[in-house]
């Protein structure tokens, strides 16, 4: 299997549902806790595993706004994992997904310098690297209802802009996502191969408009003459 | 939820959580106002995960970055936690408070809320902010006996329910939605984070997939913009005349549905047309005092209301005596055929390009006529007649904040309902659906209470819905009888009152004084005022003889916020996850368009504190007082608590605060005697109640007997009559009689009111150029300014969340980068920001989407130190800023008598935030930071220090470990 997300770019407002979500469910899942520094302080900065960042793309009257969830691409090549020291780093073989090992790793920063989608955060408390786990702790849970074995993102997104699932399988909403919407990778030149995989906006919507015969607004009132209509 | 099938199960994972230790609660989410359902995983007391409920009517199991920061709202070291009683010796605003008991606090206010209601119960002004409790403050306040009593609405969103309620008995959020399911294309008006959050976005969702067209009308592309198909980057406060030029657009090409218009509107009603005499612009009525119509077929005059008869849509007609009179219809013609609606003038207005104005009216009326939509069920009409189908004009629109926070927003909303009906697409399939239990006839019966009397209920709801200037709330001399001045000349049908005046006029004892100030979850010492500077100087300004001017000052907060400093006794609320509550049906409810739906909030975490909840208080007061709705003749209390009340309280017989399970067996929906069992039922059914229409009932209600039949068993409506969308209002051009002088009852005798009635009370919507606009010199204030807030925090009136104040901690003036060029105003450079009424230094960002007359910023990021447990060097605290500011209660002064009035709609009193316009100039070199700056309150006694780091998790985290074997094997891969 190689699961990962759609991110719908179309669609995402940048709500940061998606966001405080993962916190929330993270800072007690399998990588919590998710530490927070200075929390009702100045320049309050904690460990998140995903972040929204919004764009102008243009210049005036011609802009146009996209926001960008950023979490772990979750990479087929994943750098962050050749260069950890201690093995604490690893990408699963079974699923893909790609993890730290809470009691291996010693904080030495490589992986995240590694990373060029800046996914890996450090704990400010505990001193560990923290990542998107794509809710590991979630998604083989028999004791959840069916539907809810999803990533805490995927479960909540308000606009159902995020979608998992296993890019192995061909038949999966995933893979026919990918596919039929044309899904991008970020930074496909590195060669890290990420598997999270976005749909970029579709074009938009054209609407005809009624066509009418040019008329001046004077005939248009003499024109205006009662029709039999039953209330 | 996507399709994804459950995963193979994978060996070789520890179990994570002690699924034995956790419990899975239902309540409804307070985040916001949106009031999504959640379900709640607890252990130990302790919030493991929040999480949409699936079942959940309004939210489908997603949910929002404020809903899922709910533990961090129960965690917030600003938790107050004990009553408060300000020092006695010390000053307002120094946060000097001794703790005391319950029982002390409610003795206190207990003895003098009585000693108040005795003598002159009009002495305790009672305002609500966020809450949405208003059926049980409201009817509390009727009981104590005080006219002054409202909510937030007046400051927040009365222009969009007034506008809605005065035209077609609904209006927009919780009143009707867009027909996501049907609509094609949907057209959102101004900021509209502010309301409904989830269900926007489940509904952008599925006009995305489905390719209808999304069309945002915003001075800023932010939010939902985002995704918008058309942006239209319109001038702040411009709207109606965007909208009333596309009606142009449509008349010009007679693109209007003319049936919709001559079987559910007045638009064929003929109105009186004799200029300067009294009478003018009412409707002939006949002998049975019903409104005529000109019917075609009969060649005769015959009353409105009939079913099959033929009105003429158009024309000029003379009454048997000679009055010359028109329909409402002709009138509407002149009016927006008029040169001033073309759109190469509205173009010049509102900033749209006159091509624009016409291609996007020209798009909807190729959506609404040639894409319409026909659903094959039968249902009857209001006049018993059989129909074989709905049709549907398939375009909708929404709008809340950005056209209600103006002072023309009343007009402006009833011009985009005109537009809307003119497409013919109310409450239509793919249209614009009504919720239960609106629509409600035009206006809602309910009239506002006049008279006081110690010791004695009033005789109808505080709030209400004038018709006529006897309506007013107002004595034999035509001064204002309440405090917030509502229902005076100064907005005579200011349905939701006027918070924002509150402080003000009670300092300054116009038109008197108070004794009591009662707030509820209102933070009107900071970002809930207008010129908050001086409200603070307000809130402790003093008598000569030492005596404040405003006496006593309660509130109640669950958080030590900027209004506990400068309250005498504050009361501690719990939070959303500690209290029992309910979203009523006699209020504004849950419900969906296709089912009436009401919800309630049960505990699912054990308060720590010693508090309680504002519903318990109510209640305690109220039988404390010997309320006469809460006590029996013996005069002992009725009601235990508020569950008790809310299981047993009836307002008329068999209807309550909670609708669904009914009925001593709890089998009863919408009416039936009391349940004993009602909470327990709530609870059993995820905390919420659903009663789905059946599909004969679903659409066209105003004019559906299934439905209106439904609707007056469930109490919502008075009459099964048919909801008549009122174009024309009659009810306006008695006011506009009223200014005019040729009214026979009450009318103004200042001038300056008598020029507002004339100007604004037009009984058909009309632009007008914003008040503060045309008080002050625009060439000297050449932006607009104005705010929003962002998605992750709107509505919610607690952003020191520790988890959402790291998306934001600062705001900016966001200002247009070529607008800024021109300037040679650079990014992030501080600017001074100037209007009439003071001015403040700010950071500014530049960026594209934005319009060029336009600067903005996002509101309510600012707050004080020391307030919501936030450090005194905070970035909300030293580089946030507030707008209110800059922005007066009273419009600009001039030295005339307008001086006086309030910065507000004329018609509604609806506070107009969004009217401001301001200068820019570069700060001087070295003059940085923002100004005014606050110095930093106290916390609370006896509060917890806020954390330097918070680790927090509900239970001890299991760590995933890696087989040594696995790295053995695979090395680093």
């Amino acid at each position: 299997m190689k699961l990962g997300l759609v991110v719908d770019l179309d669609t995402c407002v940048g709500c940061h549902g998606c966001a405080t979500a993962c916190k929330q469910w993270n800072t007690s899942g399998t990588i919590g806790p998710l530490s927070d520094k200075d929390p009702y302080g100045r320049d309050p900065n904690g460990a998140w595993l995903n972040r929204i960042r919004t764009y102008e793309v243009g210049d005036t009257p011609n802009s146009k706004t996209v926001n960008m969830p950023m979490s772990c691409m979750h990479c087929d090549n994943a750098a962050c994992v050749t260069v950890c020291p201690t093995g604490a780093s690893y990408k699963r073989e079974e699923d893909g997904i790609v993890l730290v090992d809470q009691d291996k790793c010693m904080g030495c920063n490589l992986c995240s310098w590694a990373c060029p989608y800046g996914a890996r955060e450090l704990d400010p408390h505990q001193g560990t690297m923290k990542k998107c786990t794509l809710c590991v702790d979630r998604i083989y849970d028999e004791r959840l209802p069916k539907g809810e074995r999803q990533p805490a993102c995927v479960l909540t997104c308000p606009t159902k802009s995020r979608v998992f699932g296993d890019f192995d399988d061909p038949d999966s909403e995933v893979s026919r996502l990918a596919r039929e919407r044309g899904g991008k990778q970020l930074m496909p030149e590195l060669g890290y191969n990420p598997v999270n995989t976005y749909l970029p906006p579709r074009n938009k919507k054209q609407q005809a408009a009624y066509e009418t015969s040019g008329r001046s607004v004077k005939d248009t009132v003499k024109q205006w003459v009662n029709k039999v209509i039953a209330r | 939820m996507t399709s994804q099938a459950s995963l193979p199960v994978t060996t070789g994972l520890p179990e994570f959580e002690n699924r034995s230790n956790q419990q899975t609660k239902y309540t409804t989410c307070y985040m916001c106002a949106c009031r999504c359902g959640i379900k709640v995983t607890v252990e130990d007391n302790q919030v493991r995960f929040i999480q949409g409920n699936p079942n959940h009517p309004i939210n489908k199991g997603v949910l929002c970055a404020k809903g899922n920061s709910g533990i961090m709202k129960q965690l917030s070291p600003a938790k107050l936690s004990k009553p408060l009683l300000r020092k006695p010796g010390t000053e307002r605003g120094a946060g000097e408070f001794e703790e005391i008991s319950w029982a002390q606090a409610l003795d206190m206010l207990e003895q003098r809320l009585a000693r108040i209601r005795a003598t002159d119960p009009n002495k305790l002004a009672y305002f609500t902010g966020r809450d949405q409790m208003q059926a049980l403050t409201g009817m509390w306040a009727s009981q104590f006996g005080t006219l002054n009593w409202a909510a937030h609405g007046g400051f927040c969103s009365v222009n969009m329910a007034a506008g809605g309620l005065y035209t077609m008995g609904h209006a927009f959020w919780e009143f009707g939605d867009p027909d996501w399911d049907n609509t094609k294309y949907f057209m959102m008006w101004g900021v509209a984070e502010d309301h409904s959050s989830n269900p926007i976005k489940l509904g952008l969702k599925k006009l995305k997939e489905r390719g209808a067209k999304f069309v945002a009308v915003n001075p800023v592309r932010t939010g939902y913009q985002a995704i918008a198909d058309e942006w239209v980057a319109i001038r702040p406060g411009t709207d109606a005349i965007f909208a009333l030029s596309m009606v142009q657009v449509l008349l010009k090409h007679r693109l209007v549905d003319e049936e919709f218009l001559i079987r559910y509107t007045n638009a064929p009603q003929l109105v009186v047309n004799t200029p300067g005499q009294k009478g003018d612009g009412l409707f002939f009525r006949g002998q049975s005092g019903q409104p005529q119509v000109w019917d075609l077929v009969k060649q005769q005059f015959v009353d409105a209301n009939l079913p099959d008869i033929s009105p003429a849509l158009f024309g000029e007609f003379e009454m048997p005596d000679g009055t010359p009179v028109r329909t409402a219809m002709s009138i509407m013609l002149d009016k927006y055929m008029d040169p001033q609606y073309a759109p190469e003038n509205a173009a010049k207005e509102c900033g749209v390009a006159a091509e624009d104005i016409e291609r996007i009216a020209l798009e909807m009326a190729q959506v609404a006529f040639k894409e319409s939509i026909t659903l094959d069920i039968e249902w009857t009409d209001w006049a018993g007649r059989k129909q074989d189908k709905f049709i549907g004009r398939p375009v909708s629109m929404h709008a809340m904040r950005g056209i209600s926070a103006h002072s023309n927003g009343f007009q402006t909303c009833r011009a985009i309902h005109l537009l809307q009906v003119m497409l013919g697409t109310i409450d239509c399939p793919g249209g614009h659906l009504a919720k239960p239990p609106f629509p409600k006839h035009v206006p809602p019966g309910i009239k506002p209470a006049k008279v006081s009397a110690p010791n004695t209920p009033l005789k109808s709801p505080p709030l209400g819905f004038p018709t006529c200037p006897e309506d007013l709330v107002i004595d034999a001399d035509g001064n204002p009888l309440r405090i917030d001045k509502a229902y005076s000349w100064d907005a005579p049908i200011s349905c939701h009152g006027l918070m924002h005046m509150v402080i003000s006029n009670a300092v300054k004892g116009d038109p008197y004084k108070i004794d009591t100030l009662m707030l509820f979850m209102a933070n009107m010492a900071w970002n809930s005022s207008m010129n908050t500077a001086q409200t603070i100087e307000m809130l402790c300004a003093k008598e000569a003889d030492g005596e404040y001017k405003i006496p006593f000052i309660v509130c109640s907060d669950a958080f030590n916020s900027e209004m506990v400093a400068y309250s005498d006794l504050v009361l501690p609320d719990t939070t959303y996850l500690e209290r029992y509550d309910t979203i009523s049906m006699l209020d504004r409810p849950i419900s969906e368009p296709h089912a009436a739906c009401d919800s309630v909030r049960i505990p699912v975490i054990a308060p720590d504190r010693d508090v309680l909840s504002w519903q318990e208080v109510m209640v305690e007061l109220a039988g404390r007082l010997g309320f006469p709705a809460f006590t029996d003749q013996a005069g002992e209390r009725r009601y235990t608590d508020y569950k008790d009340f809310i299981v047993n309280f009836e307002k008329e017989p068999g209807i309550g605060f909670l609708a669904g399970y009914r009925g001593k067996d709890g089998d009863k929906s919408l009416r039936g005697e009391p349940n004993p069992r009602q909470w327990e039922a709530y609870e059993e059914n995820e905390g919420f109640f659903e009663h789905h229409l059946a599909p004969n009932q679903r659409y066209m209600r105003h004019a559906n007997r299934d439905y209106l039949e439904l609707a007056k068993e469930a109490g919502w409506v008075g009459s099964t009559d048919q909801i008549l969308i009122e174009l024309y209002s009659e009810k306006l051009q008695t006011f506009r009689l009223a200014g005019q002088g040729l009214y026979d009852g009450p009318m103004p005798t200042e001038e300056h009111h008598k020029e507002r009635l004339v100007k604004y009370f037009d009984p058909l919507p009309f632009y007008y150029m914003p008040l503060e606009e045309q008080r002050i010199d625009r060439d000297k204030y050449p932006f607009h300014a104005v705010n929003q807030r962002p998605m992750f925090m709107y509505h919610s009136w607690d952003s020191q969340n520790a988890w959402l104040r790291q998306i934001m901690s600062q705001n900016y003036l966001f200002m247009n980068r070529v607008a800024a060029e021109k300037q040679g105003i650079e990014d992030l450079s501080w600017v001074w920001v100037e209007s009439h009424n003071g001015k403040i230094r700010v950071q500014v960002k530049l960026m594209e989407g934005s319009n060029e007359q336009t600067v903005w910023t996002w509101n309510a990021i600012a707050k004080r130190g020391g307030a919501w447990g936030l450090a005194d060097d905070a970035n909300e605290a030293t580089d946030g800023f507030l707008m209110n500011h800059l922005i007066s209660e009273l419009l600009p002064q001039k030295g005339d008598k307008v001086d006086r009035v309030t910065n507000s709609d004329p018609v509604t009193g609806q506070a107009a935030w969004y009217d401001l316009r301001v200068s820019i100039s570069p700060a001087a070199p070295g003059e940085t930071g923002t100004w005014p700056s606050f110095g930093a309150l106290k916390p609370q006694p006896n509060a917890k220090s806020s954390p330097q780091m918070l680790s927090y998790s509900s239970h001890e985290n299991v760590n995933l470990v890696r087989p040594m074997s696995d790295i053995l094997t695979r090395g680093e891969k």
